[in-house]
């Protein structure tokens, strides 16, 4: 029994187990799944709020204060009416598929460091779970899609996954350049690698950390990796899964109630995931902008806040001002331009590395 | 029992459970996403064993982008599934026979202990120096396995191009659009500025 008692220790931090004082991986992963919800709940205002901005409209603004409270209505509306299932749909599929998105999306943040020491698992091979997780992604759409036995979200589903997969190619060669420069997999060696080399030091003023992150050395890199990420989360202007101009609203055509909210949760969570693998592969994570007094006042978790917001805002316009792409041009800038242009990248990085000696030399080596 | 091997058996039941109804499922879709369970516990195998990068690439490469390529043609088929299960008792022998070969072979490895105790000392037991899994793979795949490597590339590549040559077809009645084309388009070579007196027409 000895190996049960340990494991409730590791877990719950039970003090009846174990004199060590540590909070147990329950209540942390607990803290971090409520945090994680609330923002969303505000996300997903923030995106309707943007878009209603561009488009000279005032959003949601009924429920609570400047609409604040929107996303708790939608919630409470969705979890109270009836979830219908088709008649001739895969009733054990059809509603697996909602759970496998969310709970996939919510799994890809056991790795994601907010602050120093500050990730649920700070594994060696955090960067490449975070790519299996992101790639799994794609089952929830076909599963969804074929259990609805229905022509609309089957087409929806192919083109997902069809769409997903390409592009899982570029967002992979994207990270390995990252990689090759940091020389580890690390998610916290990643970020830590972005403050302690770089332009800035090079150039003799380490105070201007923002110089040092990946985002300008690696720039081409940054736009590949943000456009395939809009893409690889279904995101406009890249959404044919659910292109309701065409396939009323795709693999979701059939779902209602609870199963829609989940599928629209894991959504919003895994597009988070991806603009906080966004802010740690080339906006430097939790480190400050400037490595001065006013700036390092503000706590890491803010600064880590405050930079994947501000990349979901690019998110967010870009579904704002930008056209519905058509599906033949998504797939020929998968695999004929995005392809190409990151391979050549990782070889051009990987012979700069190899004849200059740059590359961090912190880590495990 | 320690807990690696309450998860142990835990994989290993699902996995073998779930490669059962890979072969039983009437509905091929099912079929698939049982092999995508099997795929998912032989990674949890791997953890257990210590091969996280091994565990990690197995769901990327199968599960992330192989079975679902899988699943995109198995749901796409059209197939009368009482038919195929026609021919089931017909081919059954054949399989059976596999299976034994294979039951034999595991036998044979399994048993080596007992018939030369020496082999054990030669098994392959993963390395605990503190070197992380995906830098001691690099460390002999691109010094000691380079040409085996290579190779193996060199093959991959050879079957993606035989499989382009098979399937590309240039159809000449299909209009192609060529964007460089499109964007490279000038108002001078499309446009002609006519001044048209009125009443005259061109």
């Amino acid at each position: 029994m000895d190996f049960i008692i340990a494991a409730l220790d590791y877990l719950l931090g039970i003090p009846l187990f174990g004199w060590g004082i540590h909070v147990g991986l329950v209540y942390k992963a607990l803290l971090l799944l409520v945090s994680l919800l609330v923002f969303t709940a505000f996300i997903l205002l923030a995106d309707r709020k943007i878009w209603a901005a561009v488009q000279m409209r005032r959003g949601p603004n009924v429920v609570g204060p400047f609409g604040l409270l929107q996303s708790f209505a939608d919630l409470l509306k969705f979890a109270l009416k009836e979830p219908v299932i088709p008649g001739g749909a895969d009733k054990i599929l059809f509603l697996l598929a909602p759970l496998l998105t969310a709970t996939l999306a919510l799994t890809g943040w056991v790795v994601v460091p907010l602050g120093p020491g500050l990730a649920l698992a700070d594994i060696d091979l955090g960067i490449l779970f975070l790519l299996a997780i992101s790639s799994l992604g794609v089952y929830g759409v076909i599963i969804g899609g074929w259990a609805s036995n229905s022509k609309y979200p089957f087409l929806g589903s192919l083109r997902a996954a069809a769409q997903m997969v390409s592009y899982e190619v570029s967002i992979g060669l994207v990270i390995i350049t990252v990689l090759l420069c940091v020389g580890s997999l690390n998610l916290t060696d990643i970020v830590t690698a972005q403050y302690e080399m770089g332009l800035a030091h090079m150039i003799g003023l380490p105070q201007l950390t923002f110089l040092n992150w990946f985002w300008l050395p690696l720039f081409p890199m940054f736009v590949i990796f943000y456009i395939s990420a809009l893409a690889e989360t279904n995101r406009p202007p890249f959404d044919l899964a659910e292109g309701e101009s065409e396939l009323v609203a795709g693999f979701m055509t059939e779902y209602s109630a609870t199963p829609y909210m989940l599928f629209m949760l894991g959504e919003y969570i895994s597009i988070l995931l991806m603009c906080a693998m966004t802010t740690i592969l080339f906006l430097g994570g939790w480190t400050a902008p400037i490595d001065m007094v006013p700036f390092t006042w503000v706590p890491p978790v803010v600064w880590f806040v405050i930079k994947l917001s501000l990349v979901f805002f690019m998110f967010a316009m870009a579904k704002a001002i930008v056209p519905r792409y058509r599906y033949d041009q998504l797939m020929r800038i998968g695999w004929k331009l995005f392809l190409p242009l990151s391979l050549g990248m990782v070889i051009i990085v990987a012979f700069v590395l190899q004849l200059t000696g740059w590359g961090w030399h912190g880590g495990m080596a | 029992m320690t807990l690696p091997l309450f998860f142990f058996y835990l994989f290993a039941a699902i996995a073998l459970a779930s490669a059962f109804m890979v072969i039983s499922a009437k509905n091929p879709v099912h079929a698939v996403l049982f092999l995508i369970l099997t795929f998912f516990n032989a990674s949890g195998l791997f953890m257990l064993a210590g091969a996280e990068f091994l565990a990690l690439l197995l769901i990327v490469v199968y599960v992330g982008a192989v079975a679902v390529l899988f699943l995109f043609v198995v749901m796409m088929l059209d197939v009368d599934f009482v038919s195929l299960r026609q021919g089931f008792l017909q081919y059954a022998p054949v399989g059976v026979l596999v299976g034994v070969v294979l039951l034999l072979e595991l036998l044979l490895v399994a048993g080596s202990f007992v018939v030369s105790p020496e082999v054990t000392s030669a098994a392959v037991l993963p390395m605990d120096d503190g070197v992380e899994n995906i830098r001691a793979i690099g460390q002999v795949l691109y010094t000691r396995y380079i040409f085996i490597f290579q190779g193996a590339g060199a093959v991959l590549l050879v079957a993606m191009i035989g499989a382009i040559v098979l399937t590309l077809r240039h159809k000449s009645n299909v209009k192609r659009q060529d964007p460089v084309k499109q964007v490279g388009r000038r108002p001078s070579e499309t446009l002609e500025v006519v001044k048209v007196k009125s009443g005259q027409g061109l």
